[in-house]
């Protein structure tokens, strides 16, 4: 093989529009996620952020336009010119590539820290269990939880539910990780903690879109910013571009709000 | 308050030394009286007067139809719970599944099987062989492979388990419908999210937190099952209340066979409730952050902390508290 295999994990999301009822979300979001990179997405409360983050593991499907993971529809099969839906069994399978922390943690709280890592890279990808034990070890000691695998969710503080959350979502070894404002259900004290994690993963080379109302976080770890109001994406840029020189209007009065 | 300001806080604890009294309730001691009075007539009745007739329920009571007629009532309750629940469970997912004809089936089953009354399904079930000599396996409208007399297939015991199973559940899948509609939306989206299969969906992450919803209401639907069996006398079939009435029907003793039926049924209960508190601690597992002590715990506790108690002040700040918290 004389030609290296592409990064895996570059996300596109073409022209999706999205609408509850009569209430269209999303108007046309159209964005390039290099693979790699961290992307954080801010705006407003209802601009759609988590709508867009569900739509791109299609836990929401989309009413028009496609998002793409390495060039594979989301959602689809090819054939040709013609889109065939994917059957619930595909689309799972398919999901096992996303990685999603919930800002509700959704940990399952009768199973121990280890069995949530452990029970999806055994029943969804067929892993050899005590394989996938020794791994989730190895995970909730790299988040900081080597002591608390046998710890059930509520005893646990808000923060290190969360990094089990992200512990569980790392085991599935997904080429994308998402989060939906991770932090934003803990107490500021613990918001630090969960930070330093994903700041962590950042380092390591997974691609990520993190939605996040914590600035400070974007501005040290994001590769790529993206603001968005009203469904759409109004601006994106470095860090210094968006946060220091926005362009926009709404942008502005946006950071002037929350900086 | 002027204890407080008159020492320097830096000093040692200005608390200590003070003699703790219990509050004392003089009004739980009345009530205690007058139920313990209570208690003693009705105790004293129940000895005192013949009619009861001591002697015939004792000498019943261990009866070998008796006993059968209890192994018949426990087998009908087990029988008529697990094909229940069995049934009901899968009545559940079809209606909450995304199929609109799945949804429709179960929703027609249960309408029916809540409103024709029980006695009256169980005696359809038994002429059922009149409605149809033969029942036949094969191809639908097509040939016939096997072919069964009915009235071998479904005797007495067939259409009490029937007329009670599905009868049950209809009852169970609503329990269950209700169990799993009690599970956070979060946990069917997690688990959507990690992409385990489906049926694992269920079995594994939705199911078990059900169990908590599921257990108190289907625990009180096997109690009322061990009473409700009593119906299918109407198919003179031998289960506790028949027996009893077929003996008592014989020899007049009519009341004294009703405290030998009443026994049996309140030891059947209190069985079946005794397994009820180990089920849900065991499904309480996560669910709280501390399990309740079992009664053997809690036993054991009281009793250190009875001893505790006759041990001087220093014991004695501790044992206000259960013991077993800690
Ligand atoms: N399941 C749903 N049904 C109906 N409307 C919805 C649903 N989910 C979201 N919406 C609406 O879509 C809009 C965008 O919601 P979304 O949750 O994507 O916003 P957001 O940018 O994530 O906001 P926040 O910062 O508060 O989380 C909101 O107006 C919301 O009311
Ligand atoms: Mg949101």
């Amino acid at each position: 093989m004389t030609a290296v295999a592409p990064r895996p994990g570059r996300v596109e999301v073409h022209g999706v529009h999205k609408s509850f009822g009569a209430h269209e979300v999303l108007h046309g979001v159209d964005l390039v996620v290099e693979p790699g990179s961290v992307t954080v997405v801010l705006g407003p409360s209802g601009s759609g952020k988590s709508t867009l983050l569900r739509s791109i593991n299609h836990l929401e499907t989309v009413d028009r336009g496609f998002v793409a993971l390495d060039g594979e529809l989301v959602g689809y099969r090819r054939k040709g010119d013609v889109l065939h839906e994917l059957k619930e069994k595909e689309l799972l399978r398919q999901r096992t590539r996303f990685g999603f922390v919930f800002q509700s943690f959704n940990l399952f709280p009768h199973l121990t820290a280890l069995e949530n890592v452990v029970e999806a890279p055994v029943s969804a990808q067929g892993r050899n269990r005590r394989e996938v034990e020794a791994e989730a070890r190895e995970l909730l000691a790299r988040v900081g939880l080597a002591d608390k695998a046998d710890a059930h969710p509520r005893q646990l503080s808000g923060g290190q539910q969360q990094r089990v959350a992200i512990a569980r979502a790392l085991a599935m070894k997904p080429a994308v990780l998402l989060f939906d404002e991770p932090t934003s259900a803990l107490d500021p004290e613990l918001v630090g903690e969960v930070l330093a994690v994903i700041a962590d993963l950042a380092r390591t080379g997974t691609t990520m879109i993190v939605v996040t109302h914590e600035i400070g976080f974007a501005r040290q770890a994001a590769d790529r910013i993206v603001f968005m109001d009203d469904g759409r994406v109004v601006e994106q840029g470095t860090p210094t571009e968006v946060l220091d020189h926005p362009q926009h209007e709404r942008t502005k009065a946006f950071l002037a709000k929350v900086l | 308050m002027t204890l407080l300001e008159s020492r320097p806080a830096t000093q040692v604890n200005p608390y200590e030394g003070l003699r703790v009294v219990k509050a004392k309730h003089p009004g739980r001691w009345a009530a205690t009286a007058v139920v313990a009075v209570l208690l003693a007539m009705v105790l004293n009745s129940l000895i005192t007067n013949p009619r009861w007739e001591w002697g015939v329920v004792w000498a019943y009571l261990g009866e070998v139809s008796i006993v059968e007629g209890v192994w018949m009532t426990i087998e009908l309750t087990l029988i008529t719970a697990v094909l229940g629940f069995a049934l009901g469970t899968v009545l559940a997912l079809m209606r909450l599944s995304q199929s609109p004809l799945l949804r429709a089936v179960s929703w027609g089953y249960t309408w029916v099987f809540r409103s024709v009354p029980l006695i009256l399904q169980l005696l359809l079930w038994y002429n059922l062989a009149y409605l149809y000599q033969s029942l036949d396996v094969g191809i639908p409208f097509g040939p016939s492979f096997a072919s069964f007399e009915t009235l071998s297939l479904i005797d007495k015991f067939g259409a009490a388990i029937l007329g009670l199973g599905l009868h049950q559940a209809a009852y169970s899948a609503e329990i269950v419908r209700a169990g799993i509609l009690s599970v956070d939306q979060g946990q069917h989206e997690a688990a959507a999210a990690l992409g385990i299969p489906r049926r694992r969906q269920s079995t594994r992450i939705v199911l078990p937190q059900a169990m908590r919803t599921i257990v108190p209401t289907a625990v009180n639907e096997i109690i009322g099952l061990f009473k409700g069996t009593s119906i299918v006398y109407v198919l003179a079939l031998g289960e506790l209340f028949y027996t009893v009435s077929v003996i008592y029907g014989r020899t007049q003793r009519v009341l004294p066979m009703l405290v030998v039926a009443a026994i049996w049924y309140v030891v059947l209960t209190t069985v079946v409730t005794v397994i009820q508190f180990y089920v849900e601690r065991y499904y309480a597992r996560g669910a709280v952050r501390t399990l309740p002590p079992t009664p053997l715990q809690r036993l054991r506790g009281n009793l250190t902390a009875g001893l505790s108690r006759v041990r001087p002040v220093g014991a004695a700040a501790t044992s206000g508290q259960d013991p077993v918290a800690r």
